[in-house]
């Protein structure tokens, strides 16, 4: 168990911190369905509350899509309410995630990204998340145990805010962060409490006061309630940010929706998100520099609602962007991420050339090395007529 | 030997595996730290071992003293494929079996 | 360290890493020792990565584990491809895979084997330096039970100096509670009994 009277540094895995930060969170209802590789972060909820370490209702549910289900009932009578799944449990749950965010339930969710089967793959990479981008969610990504645990309470503080009260995924790397033991520094729960106020739900349902959430929208206004989900989802960005920068003043650890590292003087630029692409990216790009190559790396932490301006700012005028994706949208644009990223800049006047690669799926590792020989080369394609729309690297064909 | 690192033109159509039975080819016997012994007095050759087994390494072989038993063979295990769980012991109606640590 | 803006945090340095890769069998303990050492390694105030070769988990079958300690941060994530230690903890497995695959010059296999280590590495043809600890009868003496993973991590720290054997104490109390003295004299037994081999 942690001591959570004082901050100390201490080994941790990655699953365990997020619980364990989720406990500290004090949520009232947790209704959840096991699915590798969450499993470590439900099991041991399940353990403090058998253990009254937590006091919320742990509800263990059939299905992915009754978890789904609990969660907008517990949400919707005012609970603070959390679950967690990955892969095809995120998958079973999808027509009850557009529902959780019309209904403006402010339900955190860490999805500890695994691929989508088929063949069966319990391994990790994006696909999980990437098939669900339109669901109105917040996405949030998260690329080492630290930033999981710090992003927890923030995810509560963002979704609860009644500027914003939408549900809130917080992404991360299957297995490459859940199973990992790693250093990271803790905060107690005062830190907690100070930090997060206790959830005040703007609507509820009540006896008392009996209103219905979640009716039939019928052709008259089922356009005006999208405009405004629409709308809702691009302005929690100013809460996010102002969340992250309140979060930093208390605790020191400063996050920002789209990060950048090397990146002012930098001619060529990788794109990465989750932890697996991000970290490994990291050592590539050192290398790069080290060999006199002015490369830099930006790193997607806000997935939803899209970074439009952070991404015309930073990748406007740049000679080449490598886009790293853990996914593919199969027989479509490639990296789900890079389609973005290209959308973002259309029409844009100093829009980068862009090379969309799909690497890291189903658990295979996107070595350091190979990054580095994948930016030398598309360096020397750029300009050349040779990038491709995308490719998928590694492959034994 | 199973090809564990098979090209895109070598993978099947939706990625089947076509060669039936190729679960034999993965020898799982070398994994266990306890085997099964039968004393095959005590075996009726009930065949409930052999329900049980999850690696389906049961097999019948002729006993060595038949004595009063009805049936010309018992159940033994199979080294190539048990993995020493234990189960056969444990529902083995005549406690037959004994679990014993194999050698390093 | 952790969690600071990106463009604070420090530049890779992989100067002082070293990686470990661990095989074993499911069930075998790998995944805790390599977890006990990444414990040990943080509590001393270094940066720490364990996790095991992530798949199914079965008993008894050969499994990899994975640590790595460094002075600062670690980024990377990927498996140990070029390891500097290499501890095998069951012998049965050299026969299975080439525990010396991607050994980084320098590098040292650890072996679970009452053989002379050098006689081992004749015998295997193995292209780095070895060490042997009979950590089998160790663990049968101390713990009476053929468990070896403690064991093994106490010849891994001295051939290597990868943390002082005292930082074991609290991450071994933690896991092992009442049992956790034990593991401790067959860490210190296979830290004064490993018998290390020529380098090259």
């Amino acid at each position: 168990m942690i001591d959570i009277s004082k901050r100390q540094r201490i080994g941790i895995e990655v699953s365990i911190a997020h619980a364990e930060m989720v406990r500290l969170c004090r949520p009232d209802g947790i209704a959840a369905y096991p699915i590798t590789p969450q499993t470590h972060i439900v099991e041991h909820l399940s353990e403090i509350v058998a253990d009254g370490e937590l006091d919320a209702e742990f509800i263990p549910v059939e299905s992915e899509h009754s978890a789904m289900s609990t969660c907008i009932g517990l949400s919707a009578t005012g609970c603070r309410t959390y679950t967690a799944t990955s892969s095809q449990g995120l998958q079973l749950m999808s027509e009850i995630l557009f529902i959780a965010s019309a209904m403006r339930c402010p339900i955190v969710m860490g999805i500890v990204n695994r691929a989508m089967s088929g063949p069966i793959s319990i391994w990790g990479d994006l696909s999980d998340i990437m098939a669900n981008r339109d669901v109105g969610w917040i996405q949030i990504f998260g690329n080492n145990g630290q930033e999981v645990y710090d992003l927890t309470p923030c995810a509560f503080k963002v979704a609860e805010d009644h500027r914003v009260l939408l549900p809130i995924g917080l992404n991360q790397d299957g297995f490459t962060l859940s199973h990992v033991v790693e250093p990271l520094e803790t905060l107690t729960q005062d830190d907690v409490s100070s930090f997060l106020p206790p959830y005040e739900p703007k609507m509820r349902l009540d006896p008392d006061n009996p209103i219905m959430m979640g009716p039939v929208g019928n052709v008259e206004i089922f356009t005006e309630a999208k405009k405004v989900h629409d709308d809702a989802l691009v302005a929690s960005r100013l809460v996010i940010d102002e969340v992250f920068a309140e979060f930093g003043e208390k605790f020191g650890r400063n996050y920002k929706a789209v990060e950048e590292y090397k990146t002012d003087d930098a001619d060529t630029l990788i794109l990465t998100i989750g932890g697996t692409l991000g970290e490994t990216g990291h050592v590539a790009v050192d290398h790069l520099r080290e060999q006199g190559k002015k490369v830099g790396q930006v790193l997607l932490r806000v997935w939803r609602p899209f970074p439009f301006e952070d991404i015309r700012r930073i990748l406007g005028g740049r000679k080449l962007v490598v886009v790293y994706d853990r996914a593919i949208s199969l027989g479509g644009p490639g990296g789900p991420v890079a389609s973005e990223i290209k959308t973002a800049l259309y029409g844009q006047k100093n829009a980068p050339p862009i090379l969309s690669l799909i690497a890291a799926l189903g658990g295979r590792d996107v070595r350091w090395k190979h990054i580095v020989e994948q930016v030398e080369q598309a360096s020397k394609d750029v300009g050349t007529g040779k990038l491709p729309d995308y490719q998928m690297v590694g492959v034994r064909e | 030997m199973m090809n564990t690192k098979p090209t895109c033109a070598e993978l099947e159509l939706g990625a089947a595996v076509i060669t039936p039975g190729s679960a034999r080819e993965y020898e799982t016997g070398d994994w266990r730290s306890f085997y099964p012994i039968t004393d095959e007095q005590k075996c009726i050759a009930c065949g409930v071992c052999w329900i049980f087994c999850p690696e389906a390494s049961r097999i019948l072989v002729p006993r060595k003293n038949k004595g009063s038993a009805l049936t010309p063979n018992f159940y033994d295990f199979d080294p190539k494929y048990c993995k020493g769980c234990g189960i056969c012991a444990q529902e083995c109606p005549t406690h037959a079996i004994k679990m014993a640590q194999e050698e390093i | 360290m952790d969690g600071l803006p990106i463009h604070l945090q420090n530049e890779v340095d992989k100067s002082t890493m070293i990686e470990i890769r661990f095989h074993g069998r499911g069930g075998q303990g790998a995944v805790t020792s390599a977890e006990l050492l990444a414990n040990a390694a943080i509590a001393e105030g270094k940066c720490a990565q364990s996790f095991p070769s992530f798949g199914p988990e079965r008993r008894g079958a050969p499994v990899l584990a994975f640590a790595r300690i460094n002075e600062t941060k670690i980024y990377l994530r990927e498996q140990v491809y070029e390891p500097d230690i290499a501890l095998v903890l069951d012998p049965a497995l050299l026969d299975v895979l080439n525990v010396a695959e991607g050994m980084k010059p320098g590098g040292i296999i650890i072996i679970n084997s009452a053989l002379d280590p050098d006689e081992l590495r004749a015998e295997r043809d193995f292209p780095c330096q070895v060490a042997t600890v009979d950590a089998q009868k160790i663990a049968l003496e101390v713990l009476r039970r053929p468990i070896v993973n403690t064991t093994m991590l106490g010849a891994a720290i001295k051939a290597r100096s990868l943390v002082n054997l005292e930082s074991m104490k609290e991450p071994l109390d933690n896991r092992f509670g009442p049992i956790a003295a034990r593991n401790y004299n067959v860490m210190e037994r296979a830290w004064n009994e490993i018998k290390i081999g020529g380098a090259r």
